[in-house]
């Protein structure tokens, strides 16, 4: 038993959800009490939907316990087959019906019905969304995919094809990335075979095979399905995500690899602006900004990157909720000389967020909200997301108009370089108070008023639990007049300090000995 | 926990129910009660409630709740997971262990509740020995109470209705030959309650009672001198659990509307032998204000046609006033359960050849929506935007448990929702 206040993933079934919602003529009947139709607003309300998910919920009560509950699997399934008549079926249980043991797939197979039926098998106790869409996907794939003729080889003059996979409903961003990728790719002289799931059928699933390779857009989700590709149909696959200017250069040297293409034309074709406006002065103040980073591993594995390389940040905490993919991100981590953070807990993402005081926070809804009341900068990097997170504007993640809009989300929160400098030098100015809020983001109720997490009061050092250290009034005082965006930074540095030199009382002289000794 | 029996026995027939009810079963489109718990932790300022619960379960929480909540929510969920299901975790002692570490996280709680869901009752753990057995340990500091507000028993707002009754064996009792006491019980918003205490002690009724209380420490006391008037129409169990303790109460329809908030006063006036008169001039300027109000909505409602889509069990109150108060015709009123008994004033009150609809079939219900093309549909968040891309206008009716909307001064907001959707619609131009 685990105590949640809020999930980074829902269930494995809500993943199999966004795979249905994003293919265009498959139909889910998920065994499941009435309450389990709240996804249904994921789709609807958060990512603003225009159509209901293609799912039947059987809806059963507790009156219909160990009496009829199979039945009514049947009769939903029946009935939703010849209402929508889909292509293509998905069957199986949310956590409660796996614990009531109908078996749909025994169900399924015996229901005459006369398009394909795909049973999961998706353990609500044990796994969560993203596995969930990624097994749905691998699932329906294996079933629907035809054998692939034997590949004559390429004529000339007929450009190379290659399957985008990962995209889903519900995904940070996948709707533009798809866009992008396709243009790159165009660019370069690919053609996409299939995007999947996003806006494929079921017919477009059976002609997996008939691409040349495999882009792997997202592997929390294709991961599973490309490697099998690549085993049975030999099709090779991608394992660079391109998000950020060096990941893409990165990715489309893969590809091109991968085509049999030269890349070097189309390089110097496409144009990103991140590398010169991160090189412009006007950049210079990001120096050394600290970040810290949470998000599903393919975002917080591009995060750290991007904003060590491209921004000049300094990373100060990587982390992610992706168990499968925790390998990377602990190796990522190292590299940046920290320790990976590898929870599904909000509460530990929280207490570190507070210890490190970071000046920006990348992550994802959850992390909003604790950058919120900690009054720290924040952008979204990655699922789970909010209703303001799919912009009606275009605005990928991949490719070199992903980096343009993410050089402007990551540093748009950011106190500008000059208001900063203005801050420092005249803080005792009575009109530059605590809640100033850089001048270029209104105050709205995204800013919203500062909550103050901690007391105003610098209190015992967190780090250990020796002795608190405690902080002279005039310290405290001294510590008030140094701008709220850097004074976590600066009582953390001074309460390290102390704690390293064995002292006990922190004074003035304390805080800007530590000043000294970190440095800016 | 006595649930099942909702759903199950057919209420008892009383007052106008020869109208046809469409019964139907199939899929519904409705949230389970736990969803109750996002206004219920915000009214209860000392209150915990911990879902015992799944993935699913923290999930649908925080799906509903996301937009609303700006502090650190006072509910969790403690998720069960494949060790506690192979019996390698004791379950029960795993509760143990999360509630400590919740009751040590938030020292400020006084009252915490076990919320039960489908998965804790299909593997039968029995959260009222649970309560028993940690308010042993906590008592006197945190008392501990358990509903359930699984989907395999309860709809959305049923969980309310679990909650207060769980409270009710709870509350202290009223001495024997008190003088009559009243007590308002239902979730109403602060200041639609410091209305309503205004409004009693001036015609010379005593101070009402609310239950649920704000704070856990003044639970209110109740016995055979208790007269209690419902706010919310799905109050079910919590009336038969203060029924039990002698309380009686005062049949009034519910107080939406100029209306439904005079009928609603009128009847507690009349328990207490409030002359007319006085009613009158108590009310009058509330009345007055409320009328003036809905003048405004009057004729961008009035001759729409509505449909409701089953969900909060507002429905049948919220039905009469838009067709008696605003004018709008109703196409069909559809409600997860018609209570008959305390539904009555309202039924009698609606227009003879009204469709009402009981249970839900979903996709059917979607089919006569489509044919009938109604002018305005209420519905749940999973429905409404689908709905509005399609042409129709929809008012999502989780706002209406949202939003202040009882008495005389907030039944210009109340019409407010409603006219909305049809304004904007009218104002657009893309
Ligand atoms: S319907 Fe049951 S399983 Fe689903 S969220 Fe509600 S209580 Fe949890
Ligand atoms: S005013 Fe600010 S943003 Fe503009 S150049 Fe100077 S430091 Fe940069």
């Amino acid at each position: 038993m685990q105590l949640t206040v809020w999930t980074y993933e829902g269930p494995p079934h809500v993943g199999a959800m966004r795979i249905a919602t994003a293919l265009k003529d498959v139909h889910y009947v998920l065994h499941a009490p009435q309450g389990d139709t709240y996804a249904d607003l994921l789709f609807t309300m958060i990512e603003r939907r225009d159509h209901r998910p293609p799912v039947t919920y059987t809806t059963f009560q507790a009156r219909d316990l160990g009496k009829d509950t199979a039945e009514i699997f049947r009769d939903a399934m029946l009935a939703s087959y010849e209402r929508f008549k889909p292509n293509a079926m998905l069957v199986g249980a949310s956590c409660t019906a796996e614990l009531i043991q109908d078996d749909p797939a025994g169900l399924a197979a015996a229901s005459g019905i006369p398009v394909p039926i795909v049973p999961l098998e998706l353990p609500s106790y044990q796994k969560k969304e993203n596995w969930g869409a990624a097994e749905t996907f691998y699932q329906l794939v294996r079933k629907l995919v035809r054998p692939a003729e034997e590949a004559a080889p390429r004529e000339e003059g007929v450009r190379p094809r290659c399957n985008l996979l990962g995209p889903t409903a519900l995904g940070f961003r996948h709707r533009d990335d798809v866009r992008e990728i396709t243009y790159l790719l165009d660019k370069l002289g690919i053609d996409v075979n299939v995007c999947a799931p996003l806006n494929a059928t079921a017919e477009d699933i059976a002609r997996l095979g008939e691409a040349d390779f495999n882009v792997v857009m997202y592997p929390e989700i294709a991961d599973t399905t490309a490697r099998w590709l690549e085993r049975n149909f030999k099709q090779p696959r991608t394992t660079i995500v391109p998000i950020g200017v060096g990941a893409t250069r990165d990715f489309i040297h893969e590809v091109a690899e991968l085509a049999g293409i030269d890349p070097a034309a189309a390089l110097k074709e496409l144009e990103c602006r991140l590398p010169w406006y991160s090189r412009s002065i006007d950049s210079n103040y990001l120096t050394g900004k600290r970040v810290f980073i949470f998000a599903d591993a393919t975002h917080a594995l591009a995060a750290a990157r991007i904003a060590s390389e491209e921004l000049g940040y300094e990373v100060v905490g990587l982390g992610t909720y992706s168990r499968e993919f925790a390998r990377d991100v602990r190796a990522k981590a190292k590299d940046l000389g920290i320790e990976a953070l590898i929870t599904d807990d909000y509460l530990e993402v929280e207490q570190q967020v507070q210890d490190l005081q970071p000046e920006l926070v990348l992550g994802t809804q959850m992390e909003r909200h604790i950058a919120k009341r900690l009054g720290i900068a924040c952008a979204v990097i990655s699922a789970p997301v909010h209703v303001q997170d799919y912009p009606a504007r275009t605005s990928p993640q991949m490719g070199f108009e992903g980096a343009n809009v993410i050089f402007d989300d990551w540093v748009h929160p950011l106190m500008m370089g000059l208001e900063e400098h203005l801050l420092g030098m005249f803080r005792e100015d009575f009109e530059f108070n605590d809640d100033a809020v850089p001048s270029h983001l209104a105050m709205h109720g995204e800013t919203g008023p500062r909550v103050q997490a901690q007391p105003e009061k610098p209190d015992a050092a967190a780090a250990d639990d020796k002795a608190p250290i405690i902080w002279e009034p005039d310290a405290e005082k001294e510590l008030r007049k140094i701008p709220f965006f850097v004074r976590g930074k600066a009582k953390r540095n001074a309460e390290a300090f102390a704690a390293e030199k064995g002292l006990s009382q922190i004074t003035v002289e304390t805080l800007y000995d530590a000043k000294a000794h970190f440095g800016r | 926990m006595s649930h099942a029996v909702i759903a199950d026995v057919p209420a008892p027939k009383e007052g106008c129910s020869e109208r046809p009810v469409i019964r139907e079963r199939g899929q519904r489109e409705v949230f389970c009660g736990l969803t109750g718990i996002i206004w219920l932790h915000r009214k209860i300022q000392d209150a915990f409630f911990l879902i015992v619960g799944s993935r699913t379960c923290a999930h649908l929480m925080q799906s509903a709740a996301g937009v609303m909540i700006f502090a650190e929510p006072r509910f969790a969920t403690a998720i069960i997971d494949e060790r506690d299901l192979a019996g390698m975790a004791d379950v029960n002692d795993e509760l143990d262990r999360n509630v400590a570490r919740l009751l040590e996280r938030r020292p400020d709680i006084n009252l915490l509740f076990l919320v039960g869901s489908c998965p804790s009752e299909v593997i039968k753990l029995d959260l009222s020995k649970a309560a028993e057995r940690l308010s042993k340990n906590y008592a006197p500091d945190v008392r501990i109470l358990n509903y359930s507000g699984s989907g395999i028993e309860t709809t959305f707002t049923q969980g309310e209705d679990g909650c207060l009754a769980s409270m009710v064996p709870e509350l202290p009792t009223l001495p024997e030959g008190s003088d009559q006491s009243l007590m308002i019980v239902g979730c109403l918003a602060d200041v639609v309650e410091d209305q309503f205490t205004r409004i009693f002690e001036r015609m010379g009724l005593p101070t009402p009672v609310y239950l649920p209380m704000r704070d856990s420490n003044e639970m209110p006391p109740v016995g055979p001198d208790t007269r209690y008037l419902l706010a919310q129409p799905y109050l079910m169990d919590t009336a038969r659990a203060l029924e039990d303790r002698g309380a009686k109460r005062i049949p009034a329809p519910f107080p939406l509307g100029v209306e439904g908030t005079t009928g609603w006063l009128k009847a507690a006036a009349n328990q207490w032998g409030i002359d007319q008169q006085t009613f009158d001039e108590v009310t009058a300027s509330g009345r007055a204000r409320a009328e003036r109000a809905l003048e405004c909505y009057r004729e961008q409602l009035a001759g729409k046609r509505i449909f409701f889509f089953p969900d909060s069990q507002l429905e049948v109150p919220l039905a009469r006033f838009l067709s008696r108060e605003m004018g709008m015709e109703l196409i069909e009123v559809g409600t997860p359960y018609l209570h008959q008994q305390h539904l009555a004033d309202e039924l009698s009150m609606l227009p003879e050849d009204v469709q009402l609809s009981e249970g839900q079939d979903v996709e059917k219900q979607l089919d006569r929506c489509h044919a009938a093309t109604p002018d305005l549909t209420v519905c749940g968040l999973g429905l409404a935007n689908p709905l509005e891309a399609e042409g129709l206008a929809t008012k999502w009716s989780i706002e209406l448990l949202f939003t202040p909307t009882q008495g005389f001064d907030q039944a210009g907001d109340l019409a407010e929702l409603f006219a909305r959707p049809l304004v904007r619609r009218a104002k657009l131009k893309v």
